[in-house]
């Protein structure tokens, strides 16, 4: 590969970057990153991927144990193999943080986002989206004459279908948490 | 338990952690802490020009004694100038402690006067920096970041301390004391892959040690167990930039440094080995060239404290975590214990062929007419220094890698270089720093005269501290190595690398009443470098050399390790499109 054969994307890195990657194909991995919950962790890990240029596709983070304040932070990210790799050296070697698991490696795991959808409509449309809302077990929390409010748990693709059903039905707004990840199993 | 100001607990820091030295320079947001420095003489304070210079001093200090570095700024300007030293140290992995001046906790967030946000702007640049709000965890703090500082992977720390917390009370802790948290890096190599290495060793018919900082940095123990390895096996050794003196330049396995202007025998032996064992050395761009030809045939060993400077640039086949000292010790052992083989006949083998690359003789010159050659001079330097107490730092350029391929360096922590961030300006301050270090010893800066202009105000700082160094330039009033790659990669079009309006440095250096040399003469060299080195304080050397000299051998940009140019002659086409992209 000629260095100036770039690929998308890969010119915002430095020069020292051209190298030829070992392999070419990009895997979308979860990462569940334990930190301790002290002043700029989060900016402290995000400026890691910024500044070697790795992806987030998505990060959430909360306080999981409050006695001795670790937090945990779950990054879904794409990289070739050796980059995914980096990243969690990279991470690891990170004073504030405890362990890193590659969730996508290590077995099974259950990955879950939560979303709230709003929806303006009257009529067909407004019977439509409440029944759509009944087949993916989405729950209404908020109602006016002409809106709702649905809560929807489940894996990201299943948030994103939802949300393209409910564009022609009249879809106003979306928030949505990230996705937080854990290993199936006792362990 | 022991109250006191958070200032006090800072100097007691300091001095239980063994701290000799601070380089800095006060500020409105340091005083209570100067005042606790005025209050004792357990360390001293060494007042550099420029905050960038107390970085590069403590730099030197450390890189020549293998302790920490320590520096003291104040909030704001101070922090900020002293980024370019922290990024360097980062890249070098020099254990730096930066101790920085913040607002009062109060004023945080207001935009007060010099105030900057320290942690944020710092924290990509320090190994691990901390913003200290309450006076009790000071002492902590403290004992923690010479921790984090010194284990593991080598690297500068930051910590900011607001003025409310110097001045209020708080608790001290003792170092034994502290919590240091959880940070604690595996030094111990793993023995099944350690074992694998030993098989590689025995089996190798073109064996190859490349060697770099991390030797070093693991301490001298390290550097005794490399000996003792290429001793004891008779394999060739080439080193980084970062790794000279780890192996005697005057050893017979030593090969001249390797890379972007390493010698021709060594980059050859790296391209055509068939086991490649790395110690303590990273892969970096200037050592590989063209990634996707690098060392193709061999098998390859990669030990580092970091697994992430493992398979990030180049797959190797084994890795080893650990400490250089470590696991070079357990590896002579286990090698020792299955019967010290090798594959002797082939080595010496390969040693012909090494020998026939050697006769290339790629560091040759001509010196004839009446202008210096800048080789010339430092070989001329390396005679007359040789049997000296001898350190030399440099700045960064062309006569940085003159100076690696012509000066020979015997033992570790003699050779203090900006390797990774190739800082033009570090090497004037550094070598101040290394002569505090080590007052009764020669300290030489190799320069080049544009470098050396960007910290020339610390000539100020070395006669007030009586600081002896002897700073070299090789003046050939241009920025060389920018002049060269614009020679060989942008058509001859020499843009903005042209020093016009230099000083006279004769005058300058009597300006802060230092001794000035100027030397043009070959035949007058010697006497004036015998000059340089008899005189008891700093000298400034201006030494005018011939102005169009490029560096050689040079691997082009893009090009792998056998492609690599001797000379002028075959320099036409050298570097394609391709290449011009890479730095």
């Amino acid at each position: 590969m000629s260095p100036l054969d770039l690929k998308k994307g890969s010119s915002k890195k430095s020069a020292y970057d051209l190298r030829t990657p070992f392999s070419d194909v990009n895997e979308r991995h979860t990462l569940a990153v334990l930190v301790d919950n002290v002043d700029g962790v989060l900016a402290r890990v995000i400026g890691l991927f910024s500044g070697r240029g790795y992806n987030i596709d998505s990060l959430t983070v909360a306080e999981v144990d409050h006695t001795g304040h670790r937090s945990r932070i779950t990054v879904v990210t794409t990289g070739t193999p050796q980059v995914i790799v980096q990243i969690k050296h990279q991470l690891e070697r990170m004073v504030v943080v405890h362990e890193v698991h590659d969730l996508t490696v290590e077995g099974a795991s259950v990955e879950r986002e939560l979303a709230l959808v709003k929806v303006r409509g009257t009529g067909d449309l407004r019977v439509e989206a409440l029944r759509t809302a009944e087949v993916f077990r989405a729950r209404v929390m908020d109602t006016t004459l002409q809106s709702f409010v649905f809560e929807l748990t489940g894996a990201p693709e299943k948030v994103d279908a939802f949300v393209e059903l409910m564009v022609p039905l009249g879809l106003v707004e979306v928030a949505r948490t990230g996705v937080a990840a854990i290993a199936r199993g006792a362990e | 338990m022991t109250r006191m100001s958070g200032a006090e607990i800072v100097v007691k820091a300091l001095k239980d952690q063994g701290v000799d030295t601070v380089f800095g320079y006060p500020g409105g947001a340091v005083l209570p802490i100067y005042d606790a420095i005025f209050q004792q003489n357990d360390i001293r304070h060494i007042l550099v020009r420029h905050e960038q210079a107390a970085t590069h001093a403590a730099e030197g200090y450390a890189r020549s004694t293998g302790k920490p570095g320590i520096v003291l700024v104040t909030s704001g300007p101070g922090a900020t100038n002293a980024v370019t030293g922290l990024t360097d140290a980062l890249l070098d992995s020099i254990p730096l402690v930066v101790l920085s001046g913040q607002v009062p906790t109060f004023m945080i967030g207001n935009d007060a006067f010099q105030e900057a946000d320290t942690v944020g702007i710092t924290r990509p640049c320090t190994k691990h920096n901390w913003l200290v709000k309450d006076t009790d965890n000071l002492a902590n703090t403290l004992h923690q970041a010479f921790h984090v500082a010194t284990s593991g992977r080598p690297g500068p720390v930051l910590i900011d301390i607001p003025k409310d917390v110097q001045f209020a009370d708080g608790t001290y802790v003792k170092p034994e004391k502290a919590n240091k948290g959880h940070y604690a890096p595996q030094v111990k190599g793993d023995v099944d892959a350690i074992t694998q290495a030993v098989e590689l060793l025995e089996t190798a018919k073109r064996p190859i040690l490349y060697t770099g900082g991390g030797v070093i940095n693991s301490g001298t123990a390290a550097s005794q167990l490399l000996r003792e390895l290429v001793g004891e096996t008779g394999f060739p050794i080439t080193s980084t930039l970062m790794g000279l003196g780890a192996y005697p330049a005057s050893g017979e396995a030593w090969l001249g440094m390797l890379g972007m202007h390493g010698t021709y025998e060594a980059n050859m032996a790296m391209h055509d080995c068939d086991a490649m064992i790395c110690i303590g050395a990273r892969f970096d761009d200037r050592i590989t060239g063209r990634t996707d030809a690098f060392s193709p045939k061999s098998k390859k060993v990669h030990i580092d404290i970091d697994p992430s400077s493992i398979n990030k640039i180049i797959r190797v086949d084994v890795p080893i975590v650990g400490d250089i000292a470590h696991v070079l010790e357990d590896m002579l052992r286990i090698w020792k214990a299955r019967g010290r083989k090798t594959r002797s006949e082939e080595v010496a083998k390969w040693w012909k062929k090494i020998d026939g690359w050697r006769e290339k003789q790629c560091l040759s010159y001509e010196q004839k007419g009446p202008i210096i050659k800048p080789q010339y001079a430092l070989q001329r330097l390396e005679a007359l220094t040789k049997k000296y107490d001898r350190y030399i730092t440099t700045e960064v350029g062309q006569h940085q890698m003159w100076a690696a391929q012509y000066l020979g360096f015997e033992d570790p922590h003699r050779w203090m270089t900006s390797g990774g961030l190739g800082t033009m300006g570090y090497g004037f301050p550094s070598s101040i720093g290394v002569q505090i270090a080590h007052p009764e010893s020669l300290v030489i800066n190799v320069a080049g005269e544009a470098s050396w202009l960007m910290n020339m105000q610390e000539l100020g700082t070395a006669m007030q501290f009586r600081a002896p160094v002897k700073q070299f330039i090789l003046n050939n009033e241009r920025l060389g190595m920018v002049r060269q790659w614009q020679e060989l990669l942008h058509g001859e079009r020499y843009s903005s690398s042209w020093s016009e309006s230099l000083p006279d440095f004769v005058k300058l250096a009597e300006a802060f009443g230092a001794k000035g040399i100027q030397c043009s003469d070959p035949d007058g060299l010697d006497d004036a470098i015998m000059e340089m080195i008899e005189h008891d304080g700093p000298v400034v050397f201006d030494c005018l050399v011939e102005k169009h000299e490029n560096c050689f051998p040079m691997i082009p940009s893009g090009k792998a390790h056998n492609e690599m140019l001797l000379g002028d002659a075959s320099t036409q086409g050298a570097i394609q499109a391709g290449g011009a992209v890479m730095v």
